[in-house]
């Protein structure tokens, strides 16, 4: 059997474990345009900010390629998928057959137009390559302008500031971190991050830059020395695009990651997921997600049948020192706690909880984080333990029992 | 696979549990020094106190381990034998496994800007899990179930 995995992140790395489980013998080749060892992209902006080696940005061991019969084919670009002839076309014309083939081609920064950007030079901030690029520029004392007060662009703040650099940040939301908070959570992150030297220019965008000048939209002008677009990210959907396959957003998949190609599998940021929390499709660029993907990929590719379920947004991250977790839907009640260091938001639907947000405390948070996933009916729950924090004494005794005791009727 | 597993009912809340693994995964030879000096060194078994019951809660090494398929540093893994530990020199922190595991099992230390677990004392000095030799009450057991 000859499995080939376009892709060499998270997900690619869980169709291994996902295959391996089951064959141990098949040949897994893993081809990738990056010319590293499997690393971690979350962790660019630790490496940015001094705080994690080269050598530890490397996500599995040296010898996991080697450990688990894999052949990498880096620094290689796939250009198409024949998905008649059942191969993958690489830039140099070399033809790699496979008889299941993963698609974990992750995603790409979105640039959207702006006026003027065509002449300055600009960085993104999504892989190695990108964080040594601006490693290699940033120096004390340079301002800097990022684009997006998104997760990227912040996560890019934090690493910088740590680098001396002094730093301005341009979104055309009207708040931080949308894609995971509140507007209150969203408000109270800001000030904190603002303590600690950030400024922030929100409810406007760039009109037009020149060398060393954004002019935006409100009348202000900013002047740089580093300029970094952090407006998003889109999934690299062309390959199955083009091969007649699937795609809306990203890539469309079946419960258990197949694609609409025969014989072509599809995980991670690249897809379409189906998040139990909202009951909608939407992408899910979660590198939690990605690996759990791609490892239910794995299996269904190495013959069995395995369904990924139980997808929900989710992210933990932390930004000066203040930690924030959240997951799930905000559609709904609202239970809320604050404090100055702290902030505490429940969100229930239909007798459950649906969402939650968590600033400053976060501890044990993955027992809410499981009451989602598992649609925990909130009947046989204490709920005033439940909103205190989260804790196993909120439930039953025979849930506790299952959980903690490992005994099931 | 051998595991620690909690009786509620025999719990006395004493914390002794807490104690006796801080102080093992101190790297410390003894409790005194451990918590010498003003140190405070996390313990990675926490004890629920309720009005009827109360239990310590610990790292199920479940078969999910979903904290390791979720680490963002590949600082979590699992052994052969299926105790699931921390390389806390790769760990950074981030809370992806306080975020995913379902038992809350996943301890932050703030200070080291990593994250704790238990390993079942398959590394450090006791070789065993200090916490079930040192609960006064034989509330925790590690055993095979």
């Amino acid at each position: 059997m000859n499995y080939v995995i376009i892709g060499n992140s998270a997900a690619a790395i869980g169709t291994v474990a996902g295959i391996r489980e089951f064959d141990s013998t098949g040949n897994i080749t893993i081809i990738s345009d990056e010319k590293y060892h499997t690393y971690s992209r979350p962790l660019i902006s630790y490496w940015l900010e001094g705080r994690v080696s080269e050598k530890n940005m490397m996500y599995r061991p040296a010898d996991f390629y080697e450990k688990n019969g894999v052949t990498p084919v880096l620094g290689r670009k796939v250009t198409k998928i024949d998905p008649q002839k059942k191969c993958v076309v690489l830039e140099d014309g070399l033809q790699v057959q496979y008889d299941k083939l993963m698609v974990a081609t992750g995603s790409k920064p979105f640039v959207p137009p702006m006026n003027g950007l065509e002449n300055v030079h600009y960085h993104t901030f999504m892989d190695f390559d990108s964080a040594k690029a601006i490693k290699s520029e940033v120096k004390d004392g340079m301002k800097v302008l990022i684009i997006g007060a998104g997760l990227i662009g912040l996560k890019a703040a934090e690493a910088l500031a740590a680098n001396g650099a002094k730093i301005t940040v341009v979104d055309m939301a009207d708040r931080i971190l949308p894609s995971i908070l509140d507007n209150r959570a969203g408000v109270k992150m800001q000030k904190y991050i603002e303590s600690h030297g950030v400024k922030f220019i929100l409810g406007t965008s760039a009109e037009e830059f020149t060398e060393r000048t954004a002019r935006l939209k409100n009348g202000v002008s900013v002047d740089f020395d580093m300029l970094i677009v952090a407006v998003g990210v889109r999934p690299n959907t062309e390959l199955v695009a083009d091969a007649g396959g699937k795609v809306d957003r990203g890539i469309i998949t079946d419960m258990t990651q197949k694609t609409s190609l025969d014989d072509v599998y599809a995980a991670g940021d690249c897809t379409v997921s189906y998040d139990a929390s909202s009951d909608t499709n939407r992408i899910l660029a979660l590198l939690p997600n990605a690996y759990m993907q791609g490892e239910v990929a794995g299996r269904n590719m190495a013959g069995r049948e395995f369904r990924y379920v139980n997808a929900i947004p989710m992210n933990a991250i932390g930004f000066f020192g203040l930690h924030i977790i959240s997951a799930g839907s905000y559609d709904g009640e609202e239970y809320v706690e604050e404090t100055e260091n702290t902030y505490k938001k429940l969100v229930f639907r239909e007798n459950r909880l649906v969402g939650y947000i968590l600033i400053g405390d976060v501890k044990r948070a993955g027992i809410y984080t499981s009451m989602i996933k598992e649609r925990i009916d909130l009947g046989d729950v204490d709920i005033e333990l439940l909103k205190e924090k989260p804790q196993m004494m909120m439930f039953g005794k025979a849930r506790r029992l299952e959980k903690l005791g490992g005994i099931t009727k | 696979m051998k595991k620690v597993y909690v009786n509620e009912d025999w719990c006395l809340a004493c914390h002794l549990c807490e104690f006796y693994c801080a102080a093992a995964n101190s790297g410390a030879d003894s409790m005194i020094k451990a918590f010498r000096d003003g140190k405070k060194p996390v313990p990675r078994i926490q004890v629920e106190e309720g009005s009827e019951v109360n239990f310590a809660v610990q790292c199920r090494h479940c078969d999910e381990h979903p904290c390791v398929k979720g680490c963002i540093a590949g600082a979590l893994s699992v052994s052969d034998e299926g105790v699931v530990s921390c390389d806390e020199n790769k760990c950074v922190g981030c809370g992806t496994c306080i975020l995913s595991c379902p038992y809350g099992c996943i301890v932050p230390d703030e200070e080291a800007h990593v994250i704790r677990k238990c390993d079942l004392c398959v590394k450090n000095h006791n070789g065993a899990p200090a916490c079930v030799e040192g609960c006064p009450n034989n509330a925790i057991v590690f055993e095979e179930r």
